[in-house]
């Protein structure tokens, strides 16, 4: 019995020191395996006598249960390690960048057509494109600018022959569609216009929204709401906005627009030209001339127009200095939108 | 239009100061664009007289002077070749500071001391240059500040008149303006009828009397022609932007400027038998002021007499007949023309004129003979001669139509009832005539000098400026909440941007119009002539035709950046594309992309690969979805790679086209490394189908392989239109998963592997039943294409 107590030691000794899973399976065959010397002392049970041999067998049976929980529990801990050294043998640098495609951007004009054709389909607009190409009356005589008037001097059309042009605004479209549908009309016709124009503060490419509602009851009280309403939601800013008479030939009464300076809120700086505010849109109730040629009748019905340069609010929204930027498409300058 | 603010204070002189005054202005719609002092900025120059003047001892160019400014007396070294004993002179004395910080001190010329400045008009800032000093007219006090005699503290005004503001254009209209605004009175100066003192008259005859209904002609003989404008004239003018140029000139000049009426000068003599106001006649040829020949149509008035064109009427005088120095003789011209008549002649022969101007905007035509008395009366006090009676032909002048004005238009429009005294004074101090009160409103006569206001909205839009857009009430639309229509089978432009963003692509914005010889290249039609839309104006030779695709924007915009150290782009542009189809102009909407460079930005976690026609094929099969059948053509365009270039069609009609840019012109624009573009007509891409769900089946898949070694011209698409014939309904997917050729495999042939997945509805699939349907595709295989399998 002597000997299964120093057995057991140093049993539980060498699983204690083993350093690997094979050295512990070594230890589990030489001590508990079918020829393993614990497993051998049962043999000396046989010249035990009856009476003796249980208390001497649950002895032997105590010993290998003792060395088999130590043998499971150095696994178990073994095990686990090797686990622990698993994952931190696995370990990345999860600050390197993610394997991908390159990023790509909406150009700022669009974005901001974008923007402006969701504050205004929100609030019931539909929005309508038309022909670029245009013919003189779409672009001029319906809208009451007969052959030499001199609101055509301010156009600087870029022409195809007599009769065809570039549009130089997008009312062309509010025209179209008065002619091909029925009043009321709640509409906004985004899209690229032409002027034979081109330096420092301008392009001969620039875009325009241009809106028009026609109703029954609807009034410059009305204009001046929404035009407020738009500028402050577009700008998210509480701006001030001023109306000042001015001259469309196809609105009567006519206003430009100005808004309390983006940058400055007023005080007067390089972009207000120090005035504390800027000119943003013409607009005004159309013209009743206008409404009749397209076939609405102007004792029913009343309507206003209004019309704004996209480029111009892109630039006061992000700060744009130079209009010519927008048509360089330069990456380094259009990444900025992404 | 720049005017001076003291020459309008002269007409009407509202208590409030000059910013009040141009926020007024502003606000009722006659736009101030900016304002500038009416002189630099000096001090301690005063009136003096040049008492003496002697050679200087040793200086041929310089005098040495005896100045006086009323209280001392000066010596002064100048070198002016005007200056003589008796001028009177703005003088600088010492101490004087001009411009921002030259300072007149005590100096000595070639040994001679100088004590002051005799000054120029440059010198003062009032010209832009001069040649000698400024001689100030014989009763000008000695020893005032000159700042003072000149009036220079006056602000020059510039103001951006619309063009239906004619009346504007005018110190005398601008006064009525103000005087209505500001409830001011505006005082008329006195113009005389001036009695002819000699009985000549030339006739005048009206062969256009539409174009010219009325014209005033005068004759002042024996004018002194050594006269020269006096110098508050030549101020004033300055202070409107007019340069002086001779006496007769300046005062038309002044008389336009003062009452907006332009007059013309003929010099007499040149005249032959009389006026006649006519067309000109095709071809017709005349030589003007400026000394430009032109070539006249039929639709431009002349002013002729019975040889020979003499002037464009109301745009610019002829040489043959103008004013000059030797002139002694001349004709004074007062006449309305109907702005119809005038409207655009000037910018049709390249001109714009301030006679011009005017005439088209309208001029008030009740203002002639008033011009005419003005004029002679200014001619007679500074060049003299005596004045022959005024000639007047008259035909029909313009009629304006009363006005209702309903009062129930007024709210309907403005959103506010203004009370009717308000309206009636409103319009009573603008110069309508209130001709009767009406059940409904009010009926108005129109002053002549509006031509704005010809209907019930012009006099509502009156109202409005006058009682001050702010002032009107502010509301929202109100509108029924009617649903609009939201098509589901039209997919938004804005989410194709939107994939293209995702994949990876910069949108860009380019012009329109684009280089000719770029676009010709890139288009489908190639060397077909007349299908480009050329500008008959265009900005410039890289701008002249209107694009035909989105590309030659696009390979633009590569180019610009390749040269910006840019080494790969993915680009994507919408818009429209126009062309002349048999004289007929289609302009479609497109979208188009170009990729360039390495197929992934660089990165550590991918090996670098070039890119190839498959990545842009996948990204454009992304663009186009699932619910499209569209099918991929090997066809030829010019300006793509003839072995990498597929037209797209959808539903028998061609969607685009995608492929590789044609080596031949990737090398013109010297672009290393291959370029892939394309581009599709976005209103079929926006067209899908509405989802049907069909009901998915509950039993498992079973999946085979097929290896087929096909000769290498057989396309991978012809291969799986036999093979989904050929499997009949049970193949649920079809899938290319391999392509080979190369080393084991026969020349000439590729090896192709494709995995199909087929399902039942309602049972498990066996061998049983897939068996047969490999060997009947296999058997197609081998029939249509001599396929073997591997």
């Amino acid at each position: 019995m002597d000997n299964l107590q120093a057995l057991t030691d140093s049993a539980l000794a060498a699983v204690a020191a083993s350093g690997s899973l094979v050295e512990l399976e070594n230890l589990r065959v030489q001590y508990l395996g079918k020829k393993g010397s614990l497993t051998e002392e049962r043999k000396g049970l046989g010249s035990l006598s009856a009476e003796e041999r249980p208390a001497a067998g649950a002895l032997i049976n105590k010993a290998i249960g003792q060395v088999q929980q130590a043998i499971e529990a150095r696994r178990e801990s073994m095990e686990a390690e090797e686990a622990e050294r698993r994952l931190a043998s696995e370990k990345i640098d999860v600050s390197l960048p993610g394997r991908r495609q390159s990023r790509g951007g909406l150009h700022p004009v669009t974005r901001t057509i974008e923007r402006m054709e969701s504050l205004f389909t929100s609030a019931g607009f539909e929005v309508v494109e038309g022909p670029e190409v245009e013919d003189d009356y779409h672009n001029f005589e319906a809208l009451n600018i007969p052959a030499h008037h001199p609101a055509r001097a301010m156009h600087d059309t870029f022409y195809f022959d007599a009769s065809t042009l570039l549009r130089t605004h997008t009312s062309n479209v509010q025209i179209r569609v008065m002619e091909n549908g029925k009043p009321p009309f709640r509409i906004i016709c985004p899209g690229r216009v032409y002027r034979c124009d081109s330096d420092m503060t301008h392009t001969p490419m620039f875009h325009q929204v241009e809106g028009l509602v026609v109703d029954q009851g609807t009034n410059f009280a009305d204009l001046k709401g929404l035009i407020a309403d738009f500028l402050q939601s577009f700008f998210e800013a509480e701006l001030a906005v001023r109306f000042r008479p001015s001259y469309f030939p196809f609105t009567e009464p006519s206003a430009e627009v100005d808004v309390q300076c983006v940058a400055c809120r007023g005080k007067g700086c390089r972009i207000c030209k120090q005035t504390g505010w800027l000119e943003i849109m013409g607009c005004g109730m159309v013209h009743p001339k206008v409404l009749e040629m397209s076939g609405v009748d102007s004792e029913i019905w009343t309507g206003f127009a209004f019309g704004m340069g996209v480029d111009r609010l892109a630039m006061l929204r992000y700060q744009i200095r130079d209009l010519r930027q927008l048509f360089e498409n330069d990456m380094r300058f259009l990444r900025q939108f992404h | 239009m720049q005017i001076s603010e003291s020459w309008l204070r002269e007409w009407v002189n509202p208590d409030i100061d000059t910013a009040q005054l141009l926020k007024i202005v502003t606000m009722a719609g006659l736009e101030v664009d900016g304002t500038e002092p009416a002189a630099n900025v000096f001090s301690g120059v005063v009136v003096a007289e040049v008492l003496a003047c002697d050679k200087h001892p040793d200086a041929d160019k310089l005098s040495v002077c005896s100045v006086s400014d009323g209280k001392d007396t000066f010596q002064v070294v100048c070198g002016a070749p005007n200056v003589r004993a008796g001028l009177k002179v703005p003088f600088a004395l010492v101490g004087a500071v001009l411009g921002e910080d030259f300072r007149i001190k005590r100096a000595k010329l070639r040994g001679v001391e100088s004590c002051g400045m005799l000054c120029s008009s440059e010198e003062l800032g009032l010209a832009e240059t001069a040649d000698g000093l400024l001689e100030l007219p014989g009763d000008a006090t000695i020893g005032m500040d000159i700042r003072e005699y000149l009036q220079l503290e006056d602000t020059l005004i510039e103001i951006d008149l619309t063009p239906n503001r004619g009346d504007c254009l005018s110190i005398k209209g601008l006064a009525r303006e103000v005087g209505v605004l500001t409830r001011t009175a505006v005082t008329f100066p006195h113009i005389e009828t001036i009695p002819a003192s000699i009985e000549l008259e030339f006739p005048v005859e009206l062969a256009s009397p539409s174009d010219c209904p009325r014209y005033l002609g005068r004759i002042i003989r024996n004018i002194n022609p050594d006269a020269e404008t006096p110098l508050w004239m030549q101020e004033k003018l300055r202070r409107c932007g007019l340069r002086s140029i001779d006496p007769v000139v300046d005062v038309t000049n002044f008389v336009l400027m003062e009452l907006g009426h332009p007059m013309h000068a003929f010099d007499f003599d040149k005249l032959q038998g009389g006026i006649r106001v006519r067309r000109a006649n095709a071809g017709e040829k005349l030589v003007l002021l400026d000394g430009r020949e032109v070539s006249m149509t039929q639709e431009t008035l002349v002013i002729a007499d019975h040889d020979k064109a003499l002037a464009m009427a109301g745009v610019m005088g002829g040489k043959h007949s103008a004013v000059g120095a030797s002139t002694r003789n001349i004709f004074l011209e007062s006449a309305f023309f109907d702005p119809v008549a005038i409207a655009g002649r000037a910018r049709s022969y390249g001109m714009h004129t301030d006679a011009g101007h005017r005439y088209e905007r309208g001029v008030d035509y009740s203002l002639a003979p008033l011009a005419m008395e003005r004029a002679t009366a200014l001619l007679l006090e500074i060049v003299g001669g005596e004045a022959g009676p005024v000639t007047e032909a008259l035909a029909s002048l313009p009629q304006k139509s009363p006005i209702l004005l309903r009062r129930k238009r007024i709210s309907a429009l403005l959103g506010l009832s203004l009370p009717d005294g308000e309206v009636e004074d409103i319009l009573q101090r603008l110069g309508l005539e209130l001709l009767e009160n009406t059940a409904e409103g009010w009926i108005f006569t129109v002053p002549p000098w509006r031509f704005d206001i010809s209907i019930e909205a012009d006099l509502i839009e009156e109202l409005a400026r006058v009682h001050g857009y702010d002032h009107l009430p502010v509301s929202l639309p109100t509108a029924r909440m009617k649903l609009q229509k939201v098509p589901e089978s039209r997919l938004p432009v804005r989410d194709l941007r939107r994939t293209m963003v995702n994949l990876g692509y910069q949108e860009v914005v380019t012009y329109s119009f684009v280089d000719c010889e770029l676009d010709r290249v890139l288009r489908e039609d190639g060397e077909i002539a007349g299908s480009q839309l050329a500008l008959s104006n265009p900005i410039s030779q890289d701008m002249a035709v209107m694009r035909g695709s989105l590309w030659p924007g696009l390979i633009v915009t590569l180019k610009h950046n390749q040269n910006r150290q840019q080494n790969r782009l993915r680009l994507f542009e919408t818009g429209l594309t126009f062309i002349n189809k048999n004289n007929v102009l289609e302009q479609k909407a497109k979208v188009a992309c170009l990729l360039w460079g390495a197929a992934m930005p660089e990165q550590w976690a991918e090996r670098e690969r070039s890119l190839d026609f498959y990545d842009i094929k996948g990204d454009i099969e992304i663009l186009t979805g699932t619910s499209q059948m569209v099918s991929y053509a090997a066809d030829t365009h010019p300006a793509l790679h003839g072995g990498q270039s597929a037209r797209l069609e959808l539903h028998g009609k061609t969607l685009g086209w995608i492929g590789a840019l044609h080596p031949r012109l990737q090398q013109e624009l010297d672009i290393p490394g291959k370029i892939y573009i394309a581009e599709l007509n976005l209103d079929m891409l926006c067209k899908r189908q509405v989802p049907v769900n069909a009901e998915l089946s509950r039993f498992p898949t079973v999946r085979r392989d097929l290896a087929l070694v096909l000769p290498q011209g057989v396309k991978a698409d012809e291969v799986l239109a036999v093979l989904g014939e050929s499997a009949g309904e049970l193949l649920l997917e079809l899938s290319v998963f391999d392509q080979y050729q190369g080393d084991n495999i026969e020349k000439g042939k590729k090896s192709l592997a494709l995995g199909l997945t087929f399902q039942h509805s309602s049972r498990t699939l066996s061998d049983s039943d897939i068996n047969p349907i490999i060997d009947s595709c296999i058997k197609a295989l081998e029939a249509k294409f001599n396929a073997e399998l591997r």
